[in-house]
């Protein structure tokens, strides 16, 4: 086991360093000049020259990759172009804005999954089976910025029960577990739970329905064991793979809704790259994507190292 | 039959499969077993005989089979037990040991786990008794070094290991009656013979009944005190083993016999018996075997024969039975 939660942890090593290669060659990969976005089009070409080395883009691109590793892994991400704060702090206080929405909807998301999954694999064909299925092609299917607009106009216009827009009071970035500023939770999170939840509904149902048909479960009845304890042993067979899930994921949640946070202006990462992208804010947008990305491959490596303690067999692998 | 009452005796048993896949699996199937006693259940596969152990347990689905019968084993009606005394009935009454003893355990629990919770779950005894008990019975079945085996994971033991851990499990609540579905099937030889001794070791020691289906004659052979012959989801032919294997009566028995591999036969082609078994979901209207058998008649291709006790041995405990309208005599 010590072995393995090495190997793992040396695995992880090249994955983020090739992470870090890819969010800084993306930029480069876009169409269009970063120098576009601060200077005015008919800048003298001498400004334009003097801006390309203010921000060192004058260098060539491998050396520009070292030093921008280098600051990175030092906790400088630069300065972002549009307001001139530091990347690192803007992106910290979105990433525990969307850390906070994620949380909460892949929490409810997972917990719902498991349990509708549970339920339509256990009788399957059944009508509850029927309905969850039902669900989970909806909540896969529908267009959550859509499902978003849609409930912020029942709940937030016309019944007026929950704010529309911000994570707080008053348009605050700052996020507070009071009840001011869980109201503002409920809509996107709820919005956002969507997705897991149709997802984890599905493979669970499926693993549950495959589960039950196997020889093993038909030894656990005929030792006489009852109902409960035979699920405890379905729910850890299981486990693993509803993790191997749940973290990609709790990983699409920390960046992948860029949509549900631009419709309910939650101030979290897909937020700022959304605003990033417009703003052509590259400092920015990289040090956005790095730190996604990371989130990314960490939650990998957790549920890499979770799953052999749940099911042996996996540390062979 | 005897003065004593059988411990299992199953009458009339009749079992369809309803669901996606129909299927007559077993028709007006009787026999009884005593306490103590070792049958075995010979039969190719689909002839009815691991449906026969599952019935004894009623593991199929119940929205998806028809039952129809008696099964009473050691005086409870089986088939009438509602959930709690079902599961009283199960692993303790009655226990069972798998084909696959790889499938058969949970892949993430430990050995010891899986054994101790079975004791836990049929018996008043807290942990330590339990996990005493199972660590005598990883011993009792052979097991070297049977502290390291009671905290190993099942795919890290051997398959003979494995098959002998599942008997562990199956003893350890002393049942009255033993299912071995097909235990020594999925094994190497050698190791086959060493599962077929401990079983019958075991068997003695204990004094429980066992029923053993196989489609190994030798196996069969090897255990058993008296077989049935299964085909086509009925009884075909039930003896003490030494009438089975020196006078078959039924053309099946023989046909099998004639199957059999032995060093006489060598550097000759392996005799078969021709044609292959019944499909279960369009069952002939007379014998099943009749389509395959060299001496059937009209008669046999039209009327079922029902299974009738030897007039001739009336006096055993359980004598013969054959179901065939021309023996071999």
């Amino acid at each position: 086991m010590f072995f393995y939660v090495l190997r793992r942890l040396l695995y992880a090593i090249p994955i983020a360093l090739g992470v870090t290669l890819i969010s800084f060659l993306l930029v480069y990969l876009a169409p269009g000049d970063p120098l576009n976005a601060i200077a005015p089009s008919d800048a003298p070409a001498e400004t334009i020259a003097a801006l390309k080395v203010a921000y060192g883009l004058d260098k060539p691109l491998p050396m520009q990759y070292g030093l921008w590793l280098l600051r990175a892994v030092q906790g400088d991400l630069g300065v972002s172009i549009a307001s001139g704060r530091p990347v690192a702090a803007e992106v910290l206080t979105a990433v525990r804005n969307t850390l906070v929405l994620a949380g909460i909807a892949g929490a409810i998301g997972i917990f719902f999954g498991c349990l509708l999954g549970a339920l339509a694999g256990y009788w399957h064909g059944s009508w509850i089976d029927r309905i969850a299925t039902f669900l989970s092609v909806i909540g896969v299917s529908v267009p959550h910025y859509w499902l978003g607009m849609v409930l912020t106009i029942i709940f937030s216009t016309w019944l007026a029960w929950f704010p529309a827009m911000g994570a707080g009071p008053g348009g605050s970035a700052e996020w507070l577990w009071d009840y001011a500023h869980m109201r503002h939770l409920v809509l996107p999170a709820i919005t956002l739970c969507v997705i897991p939840l149709g997802i984890i509904t599905r493979t669970v149902r499926a693993l549950v329905a495959d589960m039950l048909d196997q020889e093993f479960v038909i030894a656990l009845r005929a030792r006489g064991l009852s109902n409960a304890t035979i699920f405890k042993h379905v729910a850890k067979n299981t486990a693993p793979t509803v993790l191997a899930v749940s973290g990609l994921q709790l990983g699409y949640l920390m960046g992948g809704s860029i949509l549900v946070e631009t419709v309910f202006a939650w101030p979290g990462t897909g937020f700022l790259l959304n605003t990033a992208i417009f703003q052509r804010d590259i400092p920015v947008l990289q040090g956005t994507i790095l730190i996604l990305c990371m989130f990314f491959v960490a939650l990998n490596l957790i549920v890499d190292i979770i799953q052999p303690l749940i099911d042996p067999r996996m540390a062979r692998a | 039959m005897s003065a004593i009452k059988p411990l299992v005796s199953v009458e009339h048993l009749s079992l369809a499969f309803t669901g996606n896949r129909k299927a007559q699996a077993l028709t007006d199937v009787s026999f009884h077993l005593h306490a103590g006693e070792v049958l075995g259940l010979l039969g190719e596969s689909g002839s009815g005989k691991s449906v026969t152990l599952r019935t004894l347990l009623r593991l199929h689905s119940e929205r998806t089979t028809q039952i129809s019968g008696l099964i009473t084993v050691d005086g409870l009606d089986v088939l009438a037990l509602n959930s709690r005394a079902l599961q009283a009935y199960r692993g303790a009454t009655t226990s069972m040991i798998f084909q696959e003893p790889g499938l058969a355990f949970d892949p993430v629990y430990t050995i010891g786990q899986q054994i101790v919770e079975v004791i836990l779950a049929h018996e008043a005894v807290n942990h330590s008794v339990a996990r005493h008990r199972a660590l005598e019975m990883l011993d009792r079945v052979q097991i070297p070094q049977a502290r390291r085996r009671f905290d190993a994971y099942p795919h890290e033991l051997s398959g003979g290991m494995r098959q002998r851990a599942m008997i562990a499990l199956a003893l350890a609540c002393k049942p009255k009656l033993l299912l071995a579905d097909e235990p020594t099937t999925a094994l190497d030889a050698t190791v086959q013979i060493q599962i077929l001794l401990l079983l019958r070791e075991l068997q003695k020691e204990t004094g429980m009944a066992v029923i053993f289906v196989t489609h190994d004659i030798g196996a069969a052979v090897e255990i058993a005190d008296r077989i049935a012959v299964m085909y086509g989801g009925r009884i075909a032919e039930e003896n003490a083993v030494a009438g089975i294997v020196q006078h078959p009566s039924h053309p099946y028995t023989a046909g099998l016999l004639g199957a059999t591999v032995d060093s006489s036969h060598r550097g000759k082609p392996l005799i078969s018996i021709p044609g292959s078994p019944p499909n279960l979901a369009n069952l002939p209207p007379g014998c099943p075997f009749a389509p395959r058998c060299t001496s059937a008649s009209d008669q046999c291709r039209t009327e079922c024969p029902s299974v009738v006790e030897s007039p001739a041995h009336a006096d055993l405990a359980s004598p013969p039975r054959l179901a065939c309208w021309h023996p071999i005599r």
